[in-house]
Parts: structure tokens; C-alpha cells; sequence
């Protein structure tokens, strides 16, 4: 008789009818949702559970109540990562044999491993996209402390985020939380991503999955180059005279053009007043999708926020309501354009992509035929035009665990 | 191949008052195989990213070698990290998977053949450095992992508990063979454990650490035979030794009903902060069962008994007048007392039994200050 120790912040009772006394290994295809694809040192199973997909683990048990704390304190910080739902130990066989325990996170939704986006079928610049939303990442979570120790895209997990990307970590087994991490830290996982990104990407080549085109090493060294880039311009300090105050503002602009918000600037002046040397001390992503979430409501992605936030501002400019309150046109824009747009969609097609990435998608689509047809064609045609000749046609995103196009399973018969 | 030195290395994190390591102060030979050991906390796994460059020195230094790398970082220190990474690729074969690193160091392919294959040698890989990694054994991809590091050919491995998730089947097995590879290879291997067991069967030495202090270094024969304090005694060893605070009378520690004679030297040694009480430590194996009223003897009462087959261990507690007076702990707890036991003629519970200390293998401390008296 087993003798399970579940521990999870709101345990779902569907929980205990999966087959806990057998070894991940062997659990029988009707209980998973797909086969996993990423590449780990432990077994990892899918699962659908409730109407949801829940990733399984087999870890060791220290580690894994170690691992559940430090992603729950990841959400706390607000770090784009997997939702950690419990650790189960005390597992035995039906001999009583001890298994080991499990870590269980949400699967994320709408959320593409990496291997199914690096393919010939892909644009070929996918795979510098993939390696800046990575970087944002590795910038984000060295900002609040964390040192990862592993940094791998099989680590990472990566959703449409308009016309990039943006990576949520999965993986925090080696993981560290400080209140601020030393250079050496800094460098090591940066220097570390770059090996395991090349690593992974000369293995997608040795299964011929990757266009011979693309040059691993030089994708490695681009992490390194968007990486450094980033975190110089949210910590660099600067300085300037005195009179040319509008640094100040020109500094703060520039890192909410990078989507992020200043939460506190150190401003320090020399004795007699002539130099200014500023330096950000907190800062947060997000800018965008803040102050569209303020304004309508609506939790996206920061450069999905950006999209539509643009897309506000010329309803606001076409519907010259500029003297407006904000809050109010972003009601009327809400309504009218966002959600008479998503709610065209068909039903069954909608749910193929979230619906800030389907708008984004449409808003792209309308530009491409305006173009073609040398006028602005107006949203519901597009809308419309969008639907029958790109939308049927896409992969459902909503759980793809498949392999890239082509790939086959190499853990099979194993 | 070098040696390592922390000299005074101390890691005071920002905003904290006590440093995480303090005053390290340790040499590690060329070749050597040392464990930093330690309770959680103790400053084990920060005294070895500091030498990793992981984490910063604020006092002291650290040397490679003869090379200061104190402020050196980590990718220029000549040192790998063992298993940081050893998520095998499905496509690649053995060989690649192993050399993928030199690869894109920029390494001949014909020098990273040549170490590959040394690597695998060693390894036991030879014959598989053409297939793919599903067709090796756990065991066999835990050995590409460390042939990763190997065809590197650093100055210094660091593992930081590698072994901690893996299932003990595993974990058994692979201890055996990160110790046997790590003799033949020669190369200075700095592991980070909070596992006394692991430390021991391990080692060429081991380091002791708490509160960021180095209590004791030395082989496990050192450690076991003459540990430097109480918490060192206490620590290294399993069953854990035997620890009771005892009053000094006439040269002699009284235990219950009888008295065992103190070393004169021993005694000496004891300052008035010690209030005339010693703390006297055996292990469950230094104690003879023996008669009622022999020289020496008190009894200990049965609460249970653990056989283990070859060995079998009485946790009991110590009666008799005085006993309630003296504050014994071991490592089952408070109050307890392990003693070893033939496993042939195994006392019943409730029983109660004599047991005297073999001679010359009892260790004093000082209750004031725990360090060795004897």
C-alpha cells in the first residue's frame, strides 16, 4: 500500500487517480498527453489532469521540494516561468519497491518547445529570435537574483509573443536565488548558456533538423552579444553636466522603449553641482503590458502590449479623440476593434492561437493586403481574408509537445 | 595538475553580519581528492564557487597552482564543474556528445578525436563512441557526463553534490566510480557533499565546516580516529559517537555507577571555565559488553534493537544513580545511547545490559569549549 505525501498549494484531488506505483518510465499512453520532447536528465511525462497539462518529473526528493520553492518564489518575483502544483513522495511499486518522488508544473499554454521551432519548415531567422527572447529572460532573472546554472533552450519554453518571442524558464533544478548575484555568477551562466545553446543546436543539425545554413556557433555568440547589450543599458551608470538634464528622461524613455519601467533611479551631483551620474537601480519589464493591463484589462505579452497599444493609439488618432480620456477610448477600442475582431474568428479556429497573438497576427495580415491591393483594406475584411487563407492552415498551439517537423522520437524503444 | 589553496578566503555576503566562510585557510595537493563537508549552511558549497569564481572573495585569496585567481573569471579559471550539464543529445553520437565543447573551442578534430578516445578508455566507452546515447545504461550516460568534463583536461574538477539527484541505486554506483576514475585520472578534485558517509568512502581528506568556520582537516582515518571537537565527533561516523557530559571526581569521569579513569594529562588540561565537567565520547563500537559491577561497566536499558545482519546496534539509556544528571546525545537523540552489539547473541527489549569503554578508546573534550582534551 503506498503511502503518498502530496504537497501543493491547491491539490487537485484528480491528482490521486493517476498510476503513481509505476515507474514514470512505463506509464501507459492513455494516461499522457503526448509523448515529452525536450531534452532532460530526468524522465518527464505530460498529462492531461482536469482539463489541463501537467508536466511530471522524477527527481530526487530534496531536490524536488527544493526546485517547487524556488519556481514559486519565481512566480512571486514575477519571473516568466513554469507554475509549480506539488511534489508527491512516499511512491512504492506493486512490490513495494520505493519510487522516486515527482515534481509536478502546469503546462504552459500556448508555449513551444524549442525543438518544434528550430526547422527547416520555420523562418530561418527563428532561431535569432528565439536566442534575444532568451536573453531578455537570463537579463530578467539576473536582475532579481537568480542564478540559473544551467541555462539551455531545452530549459526554456518559448510563446509567440507578436513578431518575437518571449521564454519562460522551466527548469530551475540548479538554480539560486540571491539577493544580488557577483559578475562571476553573471558570466558563468551566460558563458554556460552559450555552450549549451551550441550544444543543442549542432544536435537538432546532427539529426538533419536544422538548415545547413545556420552557423550554431554564431547563434551562440549572438546570446552573449543581446545579453550584455541589455543588462549595460538597464545598469550602465551615466554621466553628464549639469545642464544636460534631459538625459534624465532620454534615459528613462530609452529603457521603456526596452520595455521596461525605472522603479528607482540613483541620481547623485558632484560637490560643486557640475556633473550628474545616474544610475538605475530597479528596474522592471514589463512597461507595455502594465499599462495596457491598467487600461483595458487585457494580461499579454509585453510585445503583443506593444502591438495593440499602437493599434489604440490610431483608433485614437483615426476617431480624433485625442482630447479624450484615455481610459474611456480604451473602453470603446476594447470593444469595437479588439474583441468584435477575435470574436469574427470562428470558434473552432480561435482557440489555435491566444487571442492578443491572433489580433497581432490579423493587424499584420491587413498591412500585407493593403499593400497588395494598394488600399487600406478595413479590419473585418482582413479579419476575414486572414482567416480562410492563414488561420486554417496553422498547427493548434494550444499544447504543442510534438517534435520538430520530420523529427523522430529519439528516446523511442528505449 | 596543480595544487589549491584558499589563503584566509572569507565571503561575507551584503547586509549580513557573519561572514559565510570565514578565514578558510586550506591546501590542497596536486592530485588530491578533498570533500568539503557540512552540515546546510555550513559555507561548503560557498567555499567552492569561490574558488569556481562563482561567487566573490572579500578578504583573502585563492590560488591555482601558483596563479592568484581571486578576481580571475570563471571560464578563464582552468577548472570544470562536473555534471553541471549532462543532458545527453539524442542526435549526436557518444564521441560528439563528449566533444562537443572542444569543438567549439575551436579545437582540431583530430586532437579532439585523440581525447575522446583517452577519455572513453577511461571511461569504459570505447565501444559505444560511435552509437547514440539511447543505447547506453544510466550508469553509462553518467560517464559521458564526466568524460565531458575529462576531455577538457582542467587543472580542477569541482563537483558540488553531484550524486544528489539521483536514485540510490545510482547514486551508490556512481560514487564508486567518481572516486576510482578520479584516482586514475590524477586530477585535483574538489567535492562538495553534506553526506558524512560519501565523505568518508570518497576522500583523500576531508574538510570539516560549520558557521562558515573550518572545524578539521584530515584523512577519514584522522577524522574518525581523532576528531578535533565535539562537532566533529559528533558529525563524522555512523552510528554517530556517543556524547555525555560528565563531573570530574579524583581523576575519574563518573558514568552512572561507575567511574572511568581520566588520563592525568587530560585533566590538566581542563580550565575553570570547564567547571570540572568533561564531555567523554565513544563510539557504539568502542563499547564491550562485560558483567555487572566490572571495572568500568554501567548499564545502559534496552529500548530497541536494529540488526542489520552483520552488525546489530542496542539504542538504549543509561540507568543507574547519577545517570539523570549526566547529558548524553548521540546521533538517535537526546538521552540515547548507541551501543554495538553481537549480532549473534542479541539482548531482548527492556533488557538492561553492562558495557564498559574499550581502553584507550574513549575521546575528552572540553565542556566549556568542546575541543579535544586527549
Amino acid at each position: 500500500m503506498q503511502n503518498l505525501q502530496i504537497t501543493a498549494s491547491s491539490p487537485d484531488p484528480a491528482l490521486l487517480d493517476l498510476p503513481w506505483s509505476i515507474p514514470l518510465i512505463e506509464w501507459p499512453d492513455e494516461v499522457l498527453a503526448a509523448l515529452p520532447r525536450g531534452i532532460s536528465r530526468h524522465i518527464v511525462r505530460f498529462v492531461r489532469l482536469s482539463g489541463r497539462v501537467i508536466a511530471i518529473k522524477e527527481i530526487g526528493e530534496s531536490v524536488a521540494y527544493r526546485e517547487f520553492e524556488l519556481l514559486r518564489q519565481l512566480r512571486k518575483l514575477d519571473v516568466p516561468s513554469v507554475v509549480p502544483v506539488g511534489v508527491i513522495t512516499g511512491r512504492t511499486d506493486a512490490n513495494g519497491e520505493r519510487l522516486e518522488a515527482v515534481l509536478i508544473t502546469e503546462h504552459l499554454q500556448f508555449s513551444l518547445p524549442y525543438r518544434a521551432l528550430y526547422s527547416q519548415s520555420l523562418r530561418p531567422d527563428t532561431a535569432t529570435r528565439l536566442i534575444d527572447a532568451l536573453a531578455v529572460l537570463l537579463v530578467r532573472l539576473h536582475l532579481t537574483g537568480f542564478y540559473w546554472g544551467d541555462v539551455s533552450l531545452s530549459n526554456t519554453l518559448f510563446r509567440r509573443d507578436a513578431e518575437t518571442f518571449s521564454a519562460y524558464l522551466v527548469d530551475a533544478e540548479t538554480g539560486d536565488l540571491h539577493r544580488t548575484l557577483t559578475p562571476g555568477q553573471r558570466n558563468y551562466d551566460v558563458d554556460l548558456a552559450r555552450t549549451n545553446i551550441i550544444g543543442e543546436l549542432m544536435d537538432l543539425s546532427a539529426g538533419e533538423l536544422l538548415d545547413e545554413e545556420v552557423d550554431e556557433v554564431a547563434i551562440g555568440d549572438r546570446l552573449v552579444e543581446r545579453y550584455d547589450e541589455l543588462w549595460n543599458a538597464l545598469t550602465d551608470a551615466e554621466s553628464f553636466v549639469d545642464a544636460e538634464r534631459w538625459r534624465v528622461a532620454a534615459r528613462i524613455e530609452r529603457l521603456n522603449e526596452l520595455g521596461f519601467d525605472v522603479g528607482e533611479l540613483e541620481i547623485t551631483t558632484d560637490i560643486d553641482g557640475t556633473s550628474v551620474r545616474i544610475q538605475p537601480k530597479v528596474v522592471d519589464a514589463g512597461h507595455h503590458s502594465r499599462r495596457l493591463l491598467r487600461l483595458t484589462g487585457l494580461d499579454v505579452q509585453e510585445n503583443q502590449a506593444r502591438r495593440l497599444l499602437n493599434d489604440l493609439d490610431s483608433f485614437r488618432a483615426a476617431a480624433e479623440r485625442q482630447n479624450d480620456d484615455e481610459e474611456f477610448v480604451a473602453h470603446d477600442w476594447l470593444s469595437s476593434v479588439f474583441e468584435a475582431t477575435i470574436q469574427a474568428v470562428p470558434r473552432n479556429l480561435r482557440r489555435k492561437l491566444e487571442p492578443a497573438q491572433l489580433f497581432h497576427e490579423i493587424l499584420d495580415h491587413r498591412w500585407y493586403i493593403s499593400e497588395q491591393a494598394g488600399r487600406d483594406v478595413p479590419l473585418p475584411d482582413a479579419t476575414a481574408s486572414y482567416v480562410e487563407n492563414v488561420l486554417r492552415n496553422r498547427p493548434d498551439e494550444k499544447s504543442l509537445l510534438g517534435l520538430a517537423p520530420g523529427e523522430k522520437d529519439p528516446d523511442e524503444d528505449q | 595538475m596543480a595544487t589549491v589553496t584558499y589563503d584566509h578566503a572569507t565571503r561575507l555576503y551584503p547586509g549580513t553580519e557573519r561572514p559565510a566562510v570565514d578565514q578558510l585557510n586550506l591546501h590542497i595537493e596536486d592530485g588530491e581528492f578533498l570533500v568539503l563537508v557540512g552540515p546546510s549552511g555550513c559555507g561548503k558549497s560557498t567555499s567552492l564557487r569561490m574558488l569556481a569564481g562563482l561567487e566573490d572573495v572579500n578578504g583573502g585569496a585563492i590560488y591555482i597552482g601558483d596563479r592568484d585567481v581571486t578576481d580571475v573569471q570563471p571560464k578563464d579559471r582552468d577548472i570544470a564543474m562536473v555534471f553541471q550539464n549532462y543532458a545527453l543529445y539524442p542526435h549526436m553520437s557518444v564521441a560528439d556528445n563528449m566533444g562537443f565543447a572542444l569543438k567549439i573551442a575551436g579545437t582540431p578534430k583530430q586532437e579532439i578525436r585523440k581525447r575522446v578516445e583517452e577519455a572513453a578508455e577511461i571511461l569504459d566507452l570505447t565501444e559505444y563512441l560511435d552509437r547514440k546515447p539511447k543505447a547506453l545504461s544510466g550508469g553509462q550516460r553518467q560517464r559521458v557526463a564526466m568524460g565531458r568534463a575529462i576531455v577538457r583536461q582542467p587543472q580542477v574538477f569541482l563537483m558540488d553534490e553531484p550524486l544528489s539527484n539521483l536514485d540510490a541505486k545510482l547514486r551508490v554506483q556512481t560514487r564508486t566510480q567518481i572516486a576510482s576514475l578520479q584516482r586514475r585520472l590524477g586530477v585535483t578534485t574538489v567535492y562538495v557533499t553534506h553526506d558524512q558517509t560519501e565523505a568518508l568512502t570518497m576522500g583523500d581528506r576531508i574538510a570539516v565546516l560549520k558557521d562558515g568556520l573550518l572545524q578539521q582537516v584530515g584523512t577519514p582515518r584522522d577524522m574518525y580516529d581523532t576528531p578535533a571537537n565535539v562537532f566533529v565527533a559528533g558529525f563524522i561516523g555512523s552510528p554517530a559517537m556517543n556524547l555525555a557530559t560528565f563531573e570530574i571526581t579524583d581523576g575519574h569521569a563518573r558514568v552512572g555507577q561507575a567511574d572511568v579513569k581520566l588520563d592525568p594529562e587530560v585533566i590538566a588540561k581542563l580550565t575553570p571555565e570547564d567547571k570540572n565537567h568533561v564531555v567523554l565520547g565513544f563510539r557504539p563500537e568502542a563499547l564491550d559488553q562485560t558483567d555487572e559491577g566490572a571495572p568500568g561497566a554501567f548499564p545502559v536499558e534496552v529500548n530497541i534493537v536494529e540488526e542489520l545482519g552483520s552488525d546489530a546496534f542496542v539504542y538504549g539509556t543509561l540507568t543507574g544513580p547519577a545517570a539523570s544528571e549526566a547529558i548524553v546525545s548521540s546521533g538517535a537523540g537526546a538521552g540515547q545511547i548507541i551501543v554495538r552489539v553481537n549480532p549473534r547473541s542479541v539482548p531482548g527489549k527492556g533488557a538492561t545490559i553492562w558495557v564498559k569503554i574499550r581502553e584507550g578508546q574513549q575521546h575528552v573534550f572540553s565542556s566549556a569549549t568542546g575541543e579535544r582534551l586527549s
